[in-house]
């Protein structure tokens, strides 16, 4: 965009200083006058009900202030409001290992720790489930009381166009079982959090969240006092990636003890603790079947998946969702069918980790493409570029697509990499691979239903030139801070360093949801733009009179406002302020945003709409050692259709720091457990929580990354910009997989490629035998009637035909949770000990507890 | 974050202090050196010592000197010391190449070549904090009664895993232990016990004050390769040691190999003799190999998992060999490269 003075150029992020130089307060850095400090007692069993606490000792022990149990916290809360299923402390019930018991508060940390120890619990053991296969089979003992039916937690089944006529009537069928293994996010900060009681008697928790005002709600539902009383600051993260973006319950352990204690008390998890806390990627089972006409182009296609949840619903209903909501933006799929189910597990819950539940099957979609390549004897560059997605229009699952770079990012990486070189021509033991993805900018939809703004942006300026931001959006080492200040300088024509932020606390800004679903430079930055354009309009104003300039030919550039026509006519931009000031009086404006109405108007369409989607296309080279099936990544190549780079040393940072991820994923990560033998023991434990055997890439693994932005500025973004954050992950693990093809003609259908799996699939090669590592078998699964939606084509309005029609509660503004918070007296008056606004006293079948 | 147990720290200024030290606090007294090995044990809860011992008042386990035609170095040297160190890099690259592989640099500059000699054997079920292996009601290196990587054993099988041992003990090294008894000195190899518990053959009041290493004779090399997941940072699953001594038309005329990591000590490999007198042709590579790699019974107690790292553990064996021999890095396949760090990582 001409003229254009901050908006695409590369600078320095305005938080870079503080960061580099240790400066930046993190929530562990954050110290206050008589501190306690607070450790959790875990569950050493896999799932057991809770007979008998014994805290007795611990209480005694000198030094400890405080022990709470599950007893103290007995409302329930979740991120979603259909999986309100977890305790701050484990009421009556433990599901996995780590999950936390009991909490003490002492006056440091070792006499917290030493106290755990003499807490004695009696546990009856129950027997565990340890993955879906399991899950399915083992009905009772029930892990939760709620969801379908035994550790079935969710089926979901969708079905747009009729997908067995399509594939009955397509040349050539494709089936192929994936597994996908699970993994965590390991950000290098741990989770802490503080809270303490301001003098005025209202809270404060200052915690490492990627979602403040998720945190906010579930503190004021669990503690039972006003929101408006609880102030919730989100310390810039050292790392989220959907790691931070649950409430969680030392947040809210930690709140309830300095509200009894009357002192501050600080948590912070250590490694092992942040393992189970984890709520990373779902494993996933994917069975895709796709019918294809002979030259490729795709006309059905059928996607089962089950998820193992583990032990809490966490984001588990919309991950099931995820893990079948956006393939059909990439490629024009006529008509689709998607079944998922989601089961409970004794491990720790799984959440959103970067690409929240679609990387996963757009590894299978992309390997298979792979194949369907190889079977018909076209490139698979050519393939996926003969059958993009279209651009401004309506999948067949009803997402509104708009501006697609796909095609561009396929030619630059095929140019980059010099594919048709290589492709098929490179010397045995050396491949490459390519796959391409999409990903959303922002959830359509918020977590819990409202008709208010998704973020808010208020600006305050005054005589000095000051501008300062106000927003609840909260800075995960992602740049949200950066995007912040770039939009509103660039409106205002200053510098973004010019700009004072105060971001990511709920008393001082506007509400944003938080930093998940890539939502944050979309939705804060139509809400920052809006502020500042009202300010400007302000500005204008006032000057316009003054110096008799029409405010059409007023431009705000270089820290002036000036006359376009006559640049020597015009004031600092301190100056306007204060002539605006002295016409308008104190001056403040606002602006909000809230993304368009979704067009899919069935049930489950509320996951995948979003004002916009980005693309990317990856080639991996690498080299594969026959003898042992080690893999060596050498390069990689990935073009990110962006719309617009607001600020590309951002959004390369990004994009390599996707690959980087993408590698672990491919390459090594897992989550995965240990059983010990049946007959001496019911241990079922995550097998290494720790960061040296947890294995993840360092920098000195990264290959060399060459990294290309497109941009094809979308109309629903910020001067035409979409995400960064999460795409440019999805394509790098299939295009491994493809590239191992490529390099020694096996198929390694599972995430991660292990030189064992490489080896196993070269054996099995030498045997004649199928030259595949991957999945045998997808257990079966009852399936519910597929809602039946028409896709657009087909003459469908996004509505499903065998579904009763739905009443959207527009009239709720708000959950009714949250208004009866609000309600709520306040802890300091005498309403508040009334045992109606407290907790339900003893819980009828709870354990007995001693403190 | 987790935190150390309580316990009281003595820093003695000589040797003989610390001898008496030793002498009078018996096993409830642990030596402490860089730290990075005994501090996050004593974290996780798998050492508890009453009394630590450092070392780092102490001068005389910083010297380095020469001895006779070979090389005596100090015990609490850093790793990092090693690597700066260019007579150990020249003479004895297969220690150049065991230090330099140790962890990370920043922990090179703590740990110590005594440490990593004295390095507490590793398992998965055992390197874990307190809580992880309450959980599996713990294992008889610690606190527990089974071993869970063989229930039925009656032993425990955790794998050393220091990456400097292997490397003296190919070079001929031998190391110097010191009480208020009196002193000691014994080949590398001997310092060590099958015994994943009692893995050192050192007394609760010996401190290892220093390694001798011979000289280079003509015609002798030696390498060290690692098998680990990363580059960066990880212990090693495998590792070979090998040093080579051979004549003028390339004739062996004395080896030595030792395999690392697959045991709860240090392998030396008898079939290594099998060369002496051969040229390093591939028959030879090959049959030396498919021995020492018989060798070599991991077990599910590391990373990786156990039928791959057998295989792995062959073409190390011949990759190192072949190295010696003088093959091109390129042709080695990029395992190999890796592992022999023969490419610089990065």
């Amino acid at each position: 965009m001409a003229g254009m003075k901050v908006v695409g150029k590369p600078r320095r992020r305005v938080d870079a200083r503080a960061k580099v130089t240790g400066q930046t307060r993190f929530a562990d850095d954050i110290v206050l006058p008589r501190t306690l400090h607070c450790r959790f007692l875990r569950s050493p069993l896999p799932h057991a009900r809770i007979l008998r606490i014994d805290a007795r000792r611990a209480t005694a022990s000198p030094g400890v202030r405080l022990v709470l149990t599950g007893q103290d916290l007995p409302v329930s809360y979740g991120i979603l409001p259909v999986s309100q299923d977890e305790h701050a402390l484990c009421l009556d019930r433990v599901r996995f290992v780590g999950d936390p018991v009991a909490a003490v508060v002492a006056t440091d940390e070792l006499t917290a720790s030493e106290a755990l120890d003499r807490i004695v619990v009696e546990y009856e053991p129950l027997r565990t489930v340890s993955d879906p296969d399991e899950a399915l089979v083992t009905p009772e003992p029930r892990i939760h009381s709620y969801g379908e039916e035994g550790n079935v937690h969710k089926r979901v089944a969708l079905e747009f166009g009729d997908v067995d006529a399509a594939l009955a009537g397509a040349d050539r069928v494709f089936e192929d079982l994936f597994f996908y293994e699970g993994s965590t996010h390991i950000a290098i900060e741990q989770h802490a959090a503080l809270a303490t009681l301001d003098p005025d008697g209202k809270l404060t928790l200052w915690s490492s969240t990627q979602t403040p005002h998720y945190v906010h709600r579930a503190l004021a539902r669990v503690l039972g006092i006003p929101a408006a009383h609880i102030r919730v600051i989100a310390t810039p993260n050292g790392g989220g990636f959907g790691g931070k973006s649950d409430p969680f319950g030392h947040e809210i352990v930690v709140a309830k003890a300095a509200l009894v204690l009357g002192r501050p008390v600080k948590i912070c998890l250590t490694r092992e603790e942040v393992f189970y806390c984890h709520r990373g990627r779902h494993p996933v089972l994917m069975r895709m079947r796709t019918g294809v006409r002979r030259d490729g182009t795709l006309l059905g296609l059928d996607l089962e998946t089950l998820l193992d949840g583990g032990a809490y619903g966490s984001y588990g209903v919309a991950s099931t969702f995820y893990t079948g909501a956006l393939q059909t933006v990439t490629y024009k799929v006529p008509r689709y069918r998607f079944r998922g189910c989601r089961t409970f597990t004794n491990k720790p819950p799984c959440g959103p980790k970067r690409g929240h539940g679609t990387p996963q099957p757009r590894f299978a979609q992309e390997v298979q493409m792979d194949k369907i390549a190889e079977a018909l004897g076209v490139d698979p560059a050519e393939l996926r570029k003969r059958q993009l997605a279209e651009s401004n229009s309506l999948t067949a699952n009803y997402l509104r697509v708009g501006t697609i770079g796909l095609g561009e990012c396929i030619d630059r990486v095929v140019e980059g990499s010099r594919w048709n070189d290589k492709h098929r021509k490179l010397p045995f033991g050396r491949g490459v691979g390519l796959a391409c993805s999409s990903y959303l900018c922002g959830a359509g939809l918020a977590i819990y239903w409202n008709a208010l703004p998704h973020s808010g942006v208020q600006l305050q300026l005054d005589r000095s030139g000051r501008v300062t931001a106000f927003c609840g959006a909260t800075e995960i080492g992602q740049g949200s801070d950066d995007v912040l200040a770039n939009l509103i300088a660039e409106v205002l024509g200053i510098d973004p360093f010019d700009i004072r932020l105060v971001t990511g606390d709920t008393d001082l800004g506007p509400v944003d949801l938080g930093s998940y679903s890539s939502r944050v430079t979309l939705m804060m930055g139509h809400a920052a733009i809006q502020a500042a354009e009202r300010a400007r309009d302000l500005i204008a104003d006032a000057l316009a009179e003054k110096i008799r300039v029409p405010t059409s030919r007023l431009t705000f550039a270089d820290r002036r406002v000036f006359d376009v026509e006559e640049p020597s006519r015009g004031v600092s931009f301190a100056e306007a302020v204060q002539i605006a000031e002295a016409v308008h009086g104190t001056l403040g404006t606002t602006g909000s945003y809230r993304p368009p109405d979704s067009a899919a108007k069935y049930k489950g369409g509320g996951v995948g709409p979003s004002p916009a989607y980005s693309y990317t296309a990856c080639v991996v080279q690498l080299e594969v050692d026959p003898d042992t099936g080690w893999i060596q990544v050498e390069r990689i190549w990935i073009a990110h259709d962006i719309g617009r780079a607001l600020n590309p040393v951002l959004a390369r940072g990004q994009v390599e720091g996707s690959v980087y991820m993408a590698l672990g994923e491919a390459l090594m990560e897992e989550m995965t457990y240990r059983r010990l033998p049946p007959r001496l023991s019911g241990a079922l434990v995550h097998k290494f929580p720790s960061l040296l055997e947890y294995k993840s890439p360092t920098t000195l693994e990264m290959p060399e990354v060459v990294t290309y932005l497109v941009e094809e500025p979308d109309g629903a973004g910020p001067f035409g910009a979409k995400e960064v954050g999460q795409g440019p992950l999805l394509p790098v693990m299939p295009a491994v997989a493809n590239a191992v093809f490529d390099a020694v003609g096996v198929r390694i259908d599972e995430i991660p490629i292990t030189p064992e799996k490489v080896l196993r699939a070269l054996e099995s090669s030498a045997r004649g035998t199928g030259g595949r590592c991957g999945p045998a078998r997808f257990p079966s699964i009852v399936w519910p009637e597929a809602l039946r939606v028409a896709p657009p084509w087909e003459g469908g309005d996004g509505a499903a035909s065998n579904e009763k029609p739905r009443r959207r509660r527009a009239d709720a503004i708000i959950a009714p949770e949250v208004v009866k918070a609000g309600l709520s007296p306040h802890p300091s008056t005498p309403e508040a000990a009334r045992p109606e606004h407290g907790p339900p006293g003893k819980m009828p079948e709870g354990p007995e507890v001693l403190k | 974050m987790m935190r150390c147990p309580r316990f009281k720290y003595r820093a003695p200024r000589s040797l003989d202090e610390a001898s008496a030290i030793l002498r009078d606090e018996g096993r409830d007294a642990m030596l402490l050196a860089g730290g990075t090995d005994l501090v996050p044990n004593m974290k996780r809860r798998q050492q508890t010592p009453r009394v630590v011992v450092s070392l780092r008042r102490i001068a005389e386990l910083r010297a380095r000197s020469p001895d006779g035609k070979g090389i005596r170095l100090g015990a609490t040297l850093t790793l990092s010391d090693l690597v700066a160190d260019p007579r150990v890099r020249s003479d004895h690259p297969a220690l150049f190449r065991a230090a330099v592989q140790v962890a990370t640099a920043h922990l090179r500059n703590r740990g110590t070549l005594g440490g990593n000699l004295c390095l507490d054997t590793r398992c998965n079920y055992y390197d874990q904090n307190y809580e992880w292996r309450k959980a599996i009601d713990f294992c008889m290196k610690k606190d527990g009664a089974i071993c869970w990587v063989a229930p039925g054993s009656s032993r425990c099988w955790a794998a050393s895993s220091t990456d400097s041992a292997p490397a003296l003990m190919a070079l001929g090294g031998e190391v110097t232990l010191v009480s208020s008894r009196g002193e000691r000195s014994i080949p590398v190899g001997a310092l060590f016990r099958d015994d994943g518990i009692e893995y050192l053959d050192r007394k609760p009041d010996e401190i290892l004050t220093s390694v001798r290493i011979p000289a280079p004779l003509p015609g002798s090399h030696s390498t060290y390769w690692k098998l680990r997941r990363r580059g960066s940072f990880d212990f090693p699953v495998l590792s070979v040691a090998a040093w080579m001594r051979r004549g003028r038309h390339g004739t062996v005329e004395d080896a030595r190999l030792v395999l690392g990591s697959v045991s709860s000590r240090p392998l030396q490999v008898p079939a290594a003799s099998r060369l002496i007198g051969r040229v390093l042709d591939n028959d030879a590579i090959e049959e030396v190999a498919e021995e020492a790699s018989r060798m070599a019974k991991p077990l599910d107690n590391t990373d990786f998992v156990l039928g791959w790292r057998k295989r792995a553990a062959r073409h190390l064996i011949k990759g190192a060999l072949r190295e010696l021999r003088g093959d091109n890095p390129d042709s080695l396949g990029p395992l190999s490269r890796r592992a022999g760090e023969l490419v610089p990582v990065g």
